[in-house]
């Protein structure tokens, strides 16, 4: 327990997907600009990060993997070159499914993260996510709470970037640093906050 | 609208319309791996040839694909240009590519692939849809490259794992930034790349959400 719990911690603070590791930035900086659209935004991507890490690690040590293929009779097959392309095509199926689904019987749900579901497919966090528990060989349980505190991670920096952003709005800022200038530099001082957890030892 | 011709497509991305300067596309990327010269220009040439590639391959085959499940095609595309290049860098460049980790594979979400796949390559000839491509590459590699000078010129005295600037470990004179060697200093730098962009090219400014009032007299203040 005790494990899943450090695993957990270190994916949301010391490991950050956005502000660590840079990935999702495109979407990141795109859709910070207000609160509620984060927080929407947030949730959608620690649910699908949530299903779809766990999702790819079972295809990836039931199909992919040196050797996974035994319990079909083929034990010399190494399919883990199509990784790439079975994790992409997983995801934008996840997300496909996840937009039926919730459109079907959890309408609230579904206006309220409406046009970011399917933003969320070409999400570098969740295909990063998806990565990293490769290289790092996770088992199931620690995909699932890698997953999560990926996705979490995530969320919390959308949130508090669009929390400083709504600030920042009435700053007067020099010309040509205004908009996308002064939003890097602001997560390059988040980001910095942020590494004082990488000393962390759990 | 009349036909672009190869030169625009070529050159315009790489200032007037940067995808990482303008268009806040395949940002991801540009961060992490520009710690260093080589890892940087590896990431270049590696996206540029796929961008380049991908956008002609969707191009060729732009009328068969039903608009439905135009996402889903294009995914396949990309994604299978992009386990080539990982396949030929883990055959020829092992070390390199461990170094790069998973920035390899992240090339299949990066947004300037994709992004120039819907919006050039589907409506425009292949051999365009190419140099379009080639350009928004060239783009990103530009930004890609000055980045890795800087942090690694002035982070650590070398390029490319040569010493420029002897520094004072090694018995020179030059202090280094130890800063420039860490993540955050890229958003710094991408920040002022930004900023001196703008300030050459002034129609790229941002307008800004919400202006101050000028100052008024405290008569008609009240």
């Amino acid at each position: 327990m005790e494990h899943y719990i450090s695993l957990f911690v270190r994916a949301v603070f010391v490991e950050n997907m956005a502000l660590a590791f840079f990935l999702g930035m495109c979407t990141f900086i795109a859709i910070s600009k207000k609160v509620e659209t984060a927080i929407g935004l947030g949730i959608a991507v620690i649910v699908v990060q949530a299903i779809t890490v766990p999702a790819n690690n079972l295809i990836y040590t039931y199909l992919l993997k040196g050797g996974a293929l035994s319990w079909a009779g083929l034990p010399d097959v190494d399919l883990s070159f199509l990784g790439l392309l079975s994790y992409i095509g997983v995801i934008a199926a996840i997300v496909q499914i996840l937009e039926m689904l919730l459109d079907k019987y959890v309408p609230s749900l579904y206006n309220a993260l409406g046009v970011f579901l399917p933003l969320i497919t070409v999400n570098c966090a969740i295909m990063g996510g998806t990565l990293f528990m490769v290289e790092r060989d996770y088992n199931i349980g620690e995909s699932v709470v890698y997953g999560f505190g990926s996705g979490a991670s995530w969320a919390l920096a959308i949130m508090l970037l669009a929390g400083i952003r709504e600030k920042l709005k009435y700053s007067d800022v020099p010309e040509g640093l205004q908009g996308l200038g002064i939003t890097f530099i602001t997560i390059g001082l988040m980001s910095l906050g942020f590494m004082s957890f990488s000393g962390v030892q759990l | 609208m009349s036909q672009p011709t190869v030169k625009q497509v070529l050159f315009e991305p790489v200032f007037n319309n940067n995808p990482i300067g303008l268009q806040i596309l395949g940002i991801c990327s540009a961060l992490a791996v520009t710690s260093n010269l080589k890892t940087a220009l590896v990431m270049s040439i590696a996206l540029t040839l796929v961008t380049g590639f991908s956008s002609m391959f969707i191009s060729m085959i732009r009328s068969q694909i039903p608009s439905s499940i135009r996402m889903i095609v294009q995914m396949v595309i990309i994604a299978s240009l992009v386990i080539v290049v990982d396949q030929i860098l883990k055959a020829y460049a092992f070390a390199l590519s461990k170094q790069l980790s998973v920035f390899v594979g992240l090339i299949i979400t990066n947004c300037i692939v994709m992004g120039r796949a819907e919006a050039f390559a589907m409506q425009n000839p292949p051999v365009l849809s190419f140099f379009d491509g080639i350009g928004n590459g060239l783009g990103y590699s530009a930004m890609l490259i000055m980045l890795g000078i800087v942090r690694e010129l002035f982070g650590a005295g070398k390029l490319m794992g040569y010493t420029i600037i002897p520094v004072v470990n090694d018995g020179g004179w030059y202090q280094p930034n130890g800063l420039l060697l860490l993540p955050p200093s890229a958003f710094f730098l991408i920040g002022l790349f930004i900023w001196g962009l703008r300030s050459w090219k002034k129609e790229q400014v941002e307008k800004p959400a919400f202006r101050m009032a000028p100052q008024v007299s405290s008569k008609e203040a009240y």
